[in-house]
């Protein structure tokens, strides 16, 4: 017998605590495969949010670091400055990525550095229990919007990517979703070019994949899907939003 | 050792810490302490290192985190509003065990307060400020001297135990300019030792190093504080920092630190010129505080008298260490206001003698004041008695 797929040395081989059907754990995978692809996991750090994430560090087989709600990017930002031989990557969720480290995600954008975001969008709360999200969408029920969310009393969602897209040190930036095998083939592509960049010293790499959460859409995965494929994938279309190689300035 | 030169205290700390091998700075602008990073963004540069001007001081306090948790002398600057916004990030490095370095250049408070030098954050600095159980080390320089030799100190006791460091300066001493030296040969980074618990480039043989501040499973937070509180106990009896001038005879004895110091020590000289038999005793070490040194003297002594640029928060300290074994009095100057010998000296006299000139107390501000905003209520029970 041969195998034809194995565990990437870059996930620690531990039960992580996501609940069934959550699309952290494919994105974990996507991202342990990339590091092992690249060779890069003895200088790959980890910045783990808080959310349903937090203990991203302890799951990759790299260094890891565990810092405040919505701060990645800054954490991101101290290490890499601090060593720049590092490849740096910061995974967050809406909440945490979109709400409370906005700041940390625009301005770490607008001085272009030198790192990776992963930015995972289930338009939820999911480790607090199903709270509405600055990407939930409109209609959507919440915990804290129980008749769904009303544009009169909480606005629309943001669409960060779109948004990012337009900051001129932004290097890459892809909107992607792991609904399926070809989506997830897609993803993976994506996330392994904005690690490439990193290791090429290119610039600010964004990829941000939309994401399922049965258990506070209070769905079955299959419905799960249907509600991203159908409604969520109407409000944050899939594509490349920006991809900038090395331009004459950077060099 | 270097030779004397003129500097203002704001460069003399950013020199300092680059001396002391400092590699790392993010700041953000704020009165008094503009200087610091002004200089730090050149300065870094010349010297191989990093300098961020970040967006708020909530994200310099989490770069330096990073950077931190590199095993790279990092550090930040602030002045007292944008200190509070750092309280999230120094909560989270005392829970992850990182050594850094945090300057505070008081300024007058609460909220914007005003932008001259202020003794107001005693109690944040000194009680952890962010939210948990912990403690941050605090040293309290009160010369354009010490601001330039302090951030040597201050990042090697804060490697030794891996605890955050504060500096707790004000505005004015960030502001002014005097003599100073350098008391050290500057320290190459690259001649440090990498901490084991670093992140960063690896050769592979080591394990993956983790930096984080939780522990979720059973019991395994409380190990975590009682672990910590250990090296919190060591800090306690090893690393309290004083200077004491005059307190061998002395009935009186002044306890100031930083700035206040300064005008203290001119009161106390002045005090003797007449006869009186006044000290000063100044903690450097704000936590640890010297608690034990203090409890000893107040055998020998009448009475202390604080000074304070606060409404009196250290005294707070003060009356613990001496535990009602002498009266101990209080001159405050609150709101960015700097408190003159003349005037200490009288509260030296009036604490002698048993008189309020010069002298704070709540009591006598409330026999005076007249409660403008309500009439009290019956339905409050007053003092002392039952619901």
């Amino acid at each position: 017998m041969k195998p034809i797929t194995k565990r990437p040395e870059s996930l620690v081989d531990i039960p992580t605590h996501y609940c069934p059907g959550c699309g952290h754990s494919v994105v974990h995978r996507l991202i342990g495969e990339t590091i092992d692809e690249l060779g890069i996991r003895n200088r790959a750090v980890c910045v783990a949010p808080v959310g349903c994430a937090v203990f991203a560090d302890k799951y990759f087989n790299c260094d890891g670091i565990q810092g405040a709600h919505g701060r990645g990017p800054a954490i991101a930002t101290g290490i890499k400055r601090a060593n720049p031989d590092t490849i740096v990557f910061s995974y967050q969720g809406d909440g945490d990525l979109a709400s409370i480290g906005m700041a940390e995600t625009v301005h770490s954008a607008v001085r272009g550095e030198k790192i990776t975001v992963i930015f995972i969008n289930n338009t939820i709360y999911g480790m607090t229990g199903g709270q509405m999200a600055p990407t939930t969408l409109v209609g959507q029920v919440a915990t804290t919007a129980p008749h769904g969310r009303n544009p009169l009393l909480q606005g629309y969602p943001i669409n960060v990517s779109e948004m990012l897209s337009q900051i001129k040190a932004v290097k890459y930036i892809e909107r992607v979703s792991v609904d399926s095998p070809q989506n997830v083939i897609k993803a993976k592509k994506a996330i392994k070019k904005a690690f490439k960049n990193q290791v090429d010293g290119v610039g600010f790499s964004f990829v941000e994949v939309l994401s399922i959460c049965p258990t506070n859409w209070h769905a079955d995965p299959l419905k799960a899907l249907e509600f991203l494929r159908n409604d969520m994938m109407k409000q944050y279309p899939l594509g490349v939003f920006k991809d900038e190689g090395k331009t004459q300035e950077d060099k | 050792m270097s030779e004397k030169v003129l500097m203002k205290g704001n460069e003399a700390l950013a020199e300092g810490a680059i001396r002391a091998g400092c590699r790392f700075f993010a700041g953000y602008p704020i009165t008094p302490q503009n200087e610091v990073p002004e200089y730090m963004s050149w300065r870094q540069e010349e010297v191989g290192g990093a300098f961020v001007q970040a967006e708020s001081e909530l994200a310099s306090i989490n770069m330096v985190f990073g950077a931190a948790a590199t095993g790279t002398r990092s550090m930040t600057s602030s002045s007292s509003p944008g200190i509070s916004l750092m309280q999230e990030g120094i909560s989270y490095m005392a829970g992850a065990d990182l050594p850094c370095l945090i300057v505070n250049m008081m300024r007058g408070g609460p909220g914007l307060g005003n932008i001259a030098g202020a003794q107001g954050d005693y109690m944040q600095a000194t009680r952890g400020g962010g939210n948990g159980d912990y403690r941050v080390l605090v040293f309290a320089p009160y010369s354009v001297e010490e601001l330039g030799n302090f951030p040597k100190m201050a990042f090697e006791v804060s490697e030794k135990y891996r605890i955050p460091a504060m500096i707790l300066a004000d505005g004015i001493l960030g502001q002014m300019m005097e003599g100073m030296s350098y008391n050290f040969e500057p320290v190459d980074p690259k001649t440090l030792k990498k901490p084991s618990w670093a992140l960063g480039v690896n050769d592979g043989t080591r394990k993956k190093n983790n930096v984080s501040s939780y522990g979720l499973a059973e019991g395994e937070l409380e190990h975590m504080v009682l672990k910590r509180a250990e090296r919190y106990a060591l800090i306690e009896r090893d690393e309290v920092r004083y200077e004491e001038r005059f307190t061998e005879d002395a009935d009186v004895i002044l306890v100031a630190y930083g700035i206040s110091a300064r005008a203290g020590l001119a009161a106390v000289k002045m005090a003797r010129e007449k006869g009186i038999k006044a000290g000063l005793f100044r903690p450097i070490t704000l936590w640890p505080f010297p608690t034990k040194r203090l409890a000893e003297l107040a055998q020998k002594c009448k009475a202390m008298l604080c000074v304070e640029m606060s409404l009196g928060q250290m005294i707070v300290d003060v009356k613990l260490a001496v535990n009602g074994k002498v009266p101990v009095t209080l001159h405050a100057r609150p709101g960015a206001f700097f408190p003159v010998a003349e005037d200490i000296e009288t509260a030296i006299e009036s604490t002698l003698n048993g008189k309020k000139e010069q002298l704070f107390t709540l009591s006598d501000l409330a026999a005076k004041a007249t409660n403008t905003c309500a009439k009290p209520s019956d339905t409050i029970c007053k003092e002392g008695t039952l619901l």
